[in-house]
């Protein structure tokens, strides 16, 4: 906080090259919430690339029905490591970036409540990724017990090494824990505490409360998931038994411990992404969030609901049947909150005036998977249909309709929508929508041949598969194929528009919202007066202003 | 002014009732292709081979109906919109400031909650008869014994006969099924089991989780290492079948199945009879020749768990042989 004294006190100067505005800041122990959530967006995003190509391995071993491409401890360990990378590496970190970097700037708040703590929770990343990336090259390999980490499989250890690649991997989990717990501490507090003056509850954009909610997950669950991968470690490493059969421990046990963090998980995962829906949605279609207030309370209503869903993971564990029944009603009245917020998306593109931007395409493709993967997971909610398909390939389908659908496309729109305000300049609309056709197929063709392949009794984790299997294995390893050339055109025109694009102005989307009233990309401090909110958040087709000051001062007039 | 007030409120009148018509007529169209959709859900999945899958697969045929008419409904809009509702080019106002709608909001709260209590409903019904079937397995945390304790009893309670013999046990492990009929003392890595009878089971496993799943017959329960679970269901077709391990167990997983023969009673006695005159012997196993295979490969591999050594029975089926 020393920074805002001095430059309260220091006119404000164009920034020079020597000045922490040069390139350099991203590599530095920087405090600045863009700068962090900056780093946390390209950091995750390189895993992102790496656990893609891991995923294009798995589908040209699927490609055949035999285990020819790659050995089965192999294919073992790239599933396991896929799906944890993805998670921790990518979704995680990327949605703390997208946080860091607009919560400040929506409620009007020079950065973060805890600027050195949110550097530390950022610096994490990369250490318990080099701890993962380093578990390919100790003996044994990285875990091949899949990323829910079961024992006792997870508890085997043939090198019978001390260090492993599953004591790695629950090491790092454990960090990562740890650094989120760090996030959602410092995110929490920033919006109790430092919204703007005049910003009420009901004044705050809908992506802060999905944020909101998804930390109030984050604070609530992960001490479980973090507890549960101490004992496991424990378990692998001095041999107690908490969850070895043979030591008579209890292996379900684990699997409560895991899923009461795993499944609200996912809620942290698509809050947010529900967030930018309602942030993007209004922009192109120039018409308020429909029903902003119930939008906004269901978030709350999902992350309470959130908590006591996740037993329908377990249907098929050795779970007592008024459990499955209870767990089953719980499961599908999440539903509810989630069907409400679709509807009024719908509800605000209906009727408006729609400029099918990069963002805005890729919103709806966000929501057009969001849709199908809510509808198949209501079905997987329903118990005697679940016993069918759970750990099949249509559950692989559903979740990766969510996270690949949903979550992926979602935060292409949102970093479309966001590049001009993060970088200053313009990214190219024709290669964008090149993207998003690339991408939208590619999604598609993966994953929708999952769902019949799930249906004909395909079991997941699989390296090879009876003959019946193959068409749909073929169709979906060409989807994924295709998936990968899609961040191609993505690659260059984010690298190539943040060098040379045009130079975007304050607010090319005629956007309504704090961050669009200062210059992009925004000072240092943010704002040069704290802005005084005198109105709600959607005011498109009214022309009350959303302030009652200048929050750029006189910089920017 | 009088006339005209009059004169709008019947093109209003004349409006709202074509726009009804118009939804209604949508809505129709939807509900006929939903239905449509319900039907052929039946034909994405396997043969219906046991009394479950029945009951499994109308489940699966409603939902898929509900399903589509959300879904086409839903997306019918959006891309409605996509088309028709674009800003011209030059075209920079915004839009109607419509902030919301207490009745559309109430409706649309409604009708998510009736479909879910609907569609809970169906399915805990679907549930509680095939519990009564005995799919659903009670989870015991004890051992259960071979014997039942009270035999008597339960013969009087059941009079059908096969209810008192006990349960065929299956023992899974790292990366094999064996089948073993404690009456008949005879054991198999094929599992045989006469049709339209309740098959009743006992699931264990030697080292790690397994699932026991048999994608034809909907039926799938994980064994829990240290724990025996009852399990039952009711073939009701016969044919070749496949089992495969649902809950994944470590390297050599995927080739951790088997096939499941569901014959006449006669065909189940006499394949009884001969597997009982013919000595136990150690049967193939795919996991042990991929294992093999991988050891002499020049393939780059990791340490793994060892095969456990294969089982020895009285009944060996082929891997190559067929099956639905």
């Amino acid at each position: 906080m020393s920074n805002a004294l001095l430059e309260v006190e220091s006119p404000r100067l164009p920034p020079q090259p020597e000045t922490p505005e040069s390139w350099r800041r991203f590599f530095t122990f920087s405090t600045d919430h863009k700068v962090i959530g900056i780093q946390y967006i390209v950091t995750a995003f390189v895993f992102f690339l790496f656990g893609g190509i891991l995923a294009m391995v798995m589908r040209g071993e699927l490609i055949t029905p035999e285990a020819d491409l790659v050995d089965h401890t192999v294919y073992n360990g790239l599933f396991t490591m896929h799906g944890t990378i993805m998670l921790f590496m990518w979704t995680f970190p990327m949605l703390n970036g997208l946080a860091n970097y607009l919560v400040p700037l929506m409620i009007g708040a020079r950065d973060m409540a805890f600027p050195r703590l949110n550097a530390v929770a950022f610096w994490m990343v990369p250490v318990f990724g080099v701890i993962l990336i380093a578990s390919f090259f100790v003996p044994g390999g990285p875990s091949q017990s899949g990323w829910w980490a079961y024992p006792p499989v997870s508890l085997q250890n043939p090198t019978g090494n001390l260090i492993n690649g599953q004591s790695l991997w629950l090491l790092a989990v454990a960090l990562s824990g740890v650094s989120s717990i760090m996030g959602a501490v410092n995110i929490v507090t920033t919006i109790f505490r430092m919204r703007a003056p005049g910003m009420g509850w009901f004044k705050m954009p809908a992506f802060c409360w999905t944020v909101l909610s998804a930390q109030l997950i984050q604070l609530i669950g992960l001490p479980a998931l973090t507890a549960g991968a101490v004992m496991l470690l424990l378990d692998l490493t001095v041999g107690t038994s908490f969850f070895e059969p043979s030591r008579g421990g209890d292996p379900v046990l684990y699997q409560h411990f895991f899923w009461f963090y795993s499944h609200p998980a996912v809620y942290v995962i698509i809050l947010p992404i529900f967030g930018v829906f309602s942030e993007v949605f209004p922009v192109y279609s120039r018409k308020p969030l429909f029903g902003y207030k119930v939008v906004v309370v269901s978030s709350l209503l999902i992350t309470t609901f959130s908590l006591i869903v996740w037993v329908h993971h377990m249907f098929a564990s050795g779970t007592p049947g008024w459990m499955r029944m209870l767990f089953m009603f719980t499961t599908m009245a999440i539903s509810i909150p989630t069907g409400i917020k679709v509807f009024a998306w719908v509800a605000t593109v209906w009727g408006g005036k729609l400029r099918l931007t990069t963002a805005m395409l890729f919103a709806l493709g966000g929501l057009f998977s969001f849709l199908f993967a809510g509808i198949t997971g209501i079905m997987l909610a329903s118990t005697p249909f679940d016993i069918h398909v759970n750990n099949t390939y249509f559950v692989v389908g559903h979740f990766h309709y969510v996270i690949n659908g949903a979550v992926v496309m979602g935060f292409y729109a949102a970093i479309y929508h966001w590049f001009p305000k993060m970088t200053g300049r313009m990214y190219y609309e024709g290669l964008g929508k090149l993207h998003f056709a690339l991408t939208f197929i590619g999604i598609n063709l993966i994953f929708l041949p999952m769902h019949p392949l799930g249906l004909m009794g395909m079991p997941r984790r699989v390296a090879s598969y009876d003959p019946e299997f193959a068409f749909w294995n073929v169709i979906a390893s060409l989807g994924g194929f295709l998936l990968g050339v899609s961040t191609l055109p993505f690659l260059l025109n984010m690298l190539s528009s943040w060098s040379r694009g045009e130079a975007a102005g304050d607010n090319p989307w005629r956007a309504i919202g704090l961050e669009w009233l200062i210059s992009s990309p925004p000072p240092h401090e943010n704002f040069e007066e704290i802005p005084i909110v005198i109105s709600p958040p959607y005011g498109y087709g009214s022309d009350e202003p959303l302030v009652s000051n200048n929050p750029a001062g006189a910089v920017n007039p | 002014m009088n006339t005209e007030n009059t004169r709008t409120r019947d093109l209003n009148r004349v409006l709202n009732r074509r726009r009804i018509i118009n939804l209604t007529g949508l809505a129709a169209v939807n509900l006929l292709i939903s239905l449509w959709m319900g039907q052929q859900a039946y034909r994405w999945l396997p043969p219906q081979a046991s009394a479950e899958s029945v009951l499994v697969d109308k489940l699966f045929s409603f939902m898929t109906a509900v399903g589509c008419f959300i879904f086409i409904g839903v997306v019918g809009t959006l891309l409605y919109s996509m088309v028709f509702h674009r800003a011209a080019k030059y075209d920079t106002s915004d839009g109607p400031p419509i902030e919301g709608n207490v009745k559309l909001e109430i409706v649309w709260t409604a009708v998510p909650i009736i479909l879910i209590i609907w569609i809970g409903t169906v399915s805990f019904n679907t549930y509680d008869q095939m519990s009564i079937l005995g799919a659903i397995a009670p989870v015991t945390m004890k051992t259960v014994p071979t014997v039942p304790l009270d035999r008597k009893k339960e013969v009087l309670a059941n009079p059908n006969p096969t209810d008192t013999s006990p349960p065929i046990e299956v023992n899974s492990r790292q990366w094999a099924w064996e089948f073993y009929y404690p009456d008949e003392g005879i054991s198999s890595t094929e599992l045989h089991l006469p049709v339209n009878q309740r098959a009743r089971f006992k699931l264990t496993s030697e080292d790690v989780l397994h699932g026991f799943y048999i994608p034809a017959f909907r039926v799938k329960q994980d064994i829990i290492p240290g724990r025996a679970i009852d399990f039952s269901f009711t073939p009701i077709r016969e044919g070749r079948y496949r089992l495969r391990d649902s809950e994944f167990s470590g390297t050599y997983f995927a080739a951790n199945q088997t096939n499941v023969v569901v014959e006449s009673e006669a065909a189940f006695q006499q394949w009884l009879t001969t597997a009982a005159a013919s000595p136990a012997e150690p049967a193939e196993n795919a996991a042990s020749k991929e294992f093999t295979a991988a050891q002499n490969s020049g393939r780059f591999r990791w340490k793994t768990v060892k095969p456990a050594p294969a089982p020895t029975v009285n009944y060996t089926s082929s891997e190559k042989d067929s099956y639905e």
